[in-house]
């Protein structure tokens, strides 16, 4: 209590920056990307959307009180957690599985670390790796967007099962007008989000664009008619790379900490990204490719350590 | 004498997988359903009762410096009983647990107990350690495989419980292994700690 009187040298600046302040700015950044699914694949993906949100919340709520800790729900994190959950996950699950998927990543994936701040993985992309783990066949039956709910692959799936890409203009996937998850298909919609949080700065500029640049440059070299043939727009627009990049690996908790970590983190996730694409066995890689990246963060924050000012070398 | 507790210490009180932490990669590996787990908790616990033995009988004539070499040749001979035995009346089961049933020899439990209890104590009392060791271990790995059988295929025993339940596999694969016994192992030390 002492302590009382903290005395620095001047000048002092309140940030005004807070936990719950960036949850919520995030969320308001996803919200034209959610708006464009549900406007695509109908109230399904409303429903999907809300179930997860509310799911999230539920858990946060009950584990909380279990422990006795205090109750954050006002934080947005858990909402955000929910949220994101939810953008990846089809439009046609029945509703039990966003339940499940958002009591997994808040229970499994942020609370037995001991809460936010302290879990090594992305819990939306935990929920989202255990669901397509547990549940296959749901996690991979899209719909076409429209509301009579027609069956449809996404245009990653499609290529990998070897019938090419039909109809799929830039434009198509640049808006959304594709098969996929309810919050990654309208990349549109992301990027105006991502706008918002750069200009705000809650993002920086260095995972997002070595993680982009990463994956553009190697599915250009490694493309299906020899070196250098590669159709890189369409693989940055497809699938969930523009939502992992911008809105799932920026997640402070899980990416490095300083710039040139960023960077590598960043380049690890594009190169992972293209290899689980073009070598693995799913079509899409971005979640998996995050959570590995996840796994080395802290190693690749403890060797770009900066030096501390005044003490020579760098060991 | 004192061999009550012997026996009941590896139940609960230094439960080999729960307490020890000890012979976790069968578990990790067979507590897919609790058939192959009862199985593999009856072979483990035949190797464990006669490599405790047979080592706590020699213990005065092996020299220390190759005692290792010697209870594991103790060890392997038991596994390898137990193994010509599943094969003969359970091939089933020994097609299910596979590679696991050999792999015994290199389970730390039962090395655990030969070099920390065996090797140095008399033979009854290292009789009842066994028991109750290879009791602890195949309870311990009954009730993970129960867990994991549940929700990873939705029976138990081989019976469906829940008619409508979807089961998530991935329960049934190495993560729902890793998940249960970390969850498991949390909860243990949680009522551990308010018990002290």
């Amino acid at each position: 209590m002492e302590n009382k009187l903290i005395v620095t040298a001047a000048p002092h600046l309140h940030a005004h920056q807070s936990t719950a302040r960036i949850m919520w700015s995030v969320s308001l950044a996803l919200l034209p990307a959610g708006a464009a699914g549900v406007y695509l694949f109908g109230y399904a993906a409303l429903a999907v959307i809300v179930t997860a949100v509310a799911a999230a919340l539920a858990t946060e709520w009950l584990l909380q009180k279990m422990t006795r800790r205090q109750v954050t729900l006002l934080d947005g994190s858990a909402f955000l957690t929910g949220l994101l959950l939810a953008y990846n996950l089809p439009s046609g699950v029945p509703l039990w599985m966003p339940a499940v998927g958002s009591f997994f990543a808040i229970a499994v994936g942020k609370q037995i670390f001991g809460g936010l701040g302290q879990n090594i993985f992305n819990p939306a992309l935990a929920a989202r790796a255990f669901l397509m783990a547990s549940w296959p066949a749901y996690m991979t039956s899209f719909r076409a967007p429209g509301f009579d709910a027609v069956a449809s692959a996404t245009p990653l799936s499609a290529l990998k099962e070897g019938h090419l890409r039909q109809v799929y203009s830039y434009l198509d996937l640049f808006l959304g007008n594709k098969g996929g998850c309810i919050g990654e298909v309208c990349v549109a919609g992301l990027l105006a989000g991502a706008v918002f949080l750069f200009l705000k700065g809650y993002i920086t500029w260095h995972i997002p664009v070595s993680y982009l640049l990463t994956a553009g440059i190697f599915h250009y070299v490694f493309g299906p008619s020899g070196l250098f043939s590669g159709d890189w727009l369409f693989y940055l627009f497809s699938g969930g790379l523009v939502l992992g990049a911008f809105y799932m690996a920026t997640d402070y908790v899980t990416s490095p900490l300083t710039a040139k970590g960023q960077l590598i983190y960043g380049t690890g996730c594009g190169l992972l990204t293209v290899v689980i694409r073009l070598w693995g066995g799913y079509p899409e890689g971005t979640c998996y490719a995050i959570l590995m990246m996840n796994a080395v963060s802290p190693f690749i924050d403890r060797y770009t350590r900066g030096r501390i000012y005044g003490t020579g070398k760098m060991r | 004498m004192k061999l009550l507790p012997e026996f009941l210490k590896g139940i609960i009180k230094q439960n080999p997988i729960f307490v020890l932490a000890l012979g976790l990669c069968p578990v990790l590996a067979v507590s897919t359903s609790v058939k192959n787990a009862l199985g593999m908790g009856a072979a483990a616990t035949f190797v464990l009762v006669g490599s405790n033995c047979i080592v706590s009988l020699i213990k005065k004539g092996v020299p220390d410096t190759i005692r290792i070499p010697c209870f594991i040749i103790v060890i392997a001979t038991f596994v390898t009983i137990a193994e010509l035995v599943m094969k003969a009346y359970s091939p089933a089961l020994n097609r299910a647990l596979g590679i696991y049933v050999p792999l015994i020899v290199v389970n730390c439990v039962v090395l655990g107990r030969a070099e920390a209890f065996a090797s140095r104590r008399t033979l009854p009392a290292s009789l009842a350690d066994a028991l109750g060791m290879g009791i602890g271990f195949t309870l311990g790995l009954a009730l993970i495989s129960a867990v994991r059988e549940l929700l990873g295929s939705g029976q138990l025993l081989g019976y469906t419980l829940l008619p409508g339940f979807q089961p998530a596999l991935m329960m049934a694969l190495p993560p729902g292994a890793l998940l249960v016994i970390g969850g498991m192992l949390g909860f243990f030390n949680l009522l551990k700690g308010r018990k002290e």
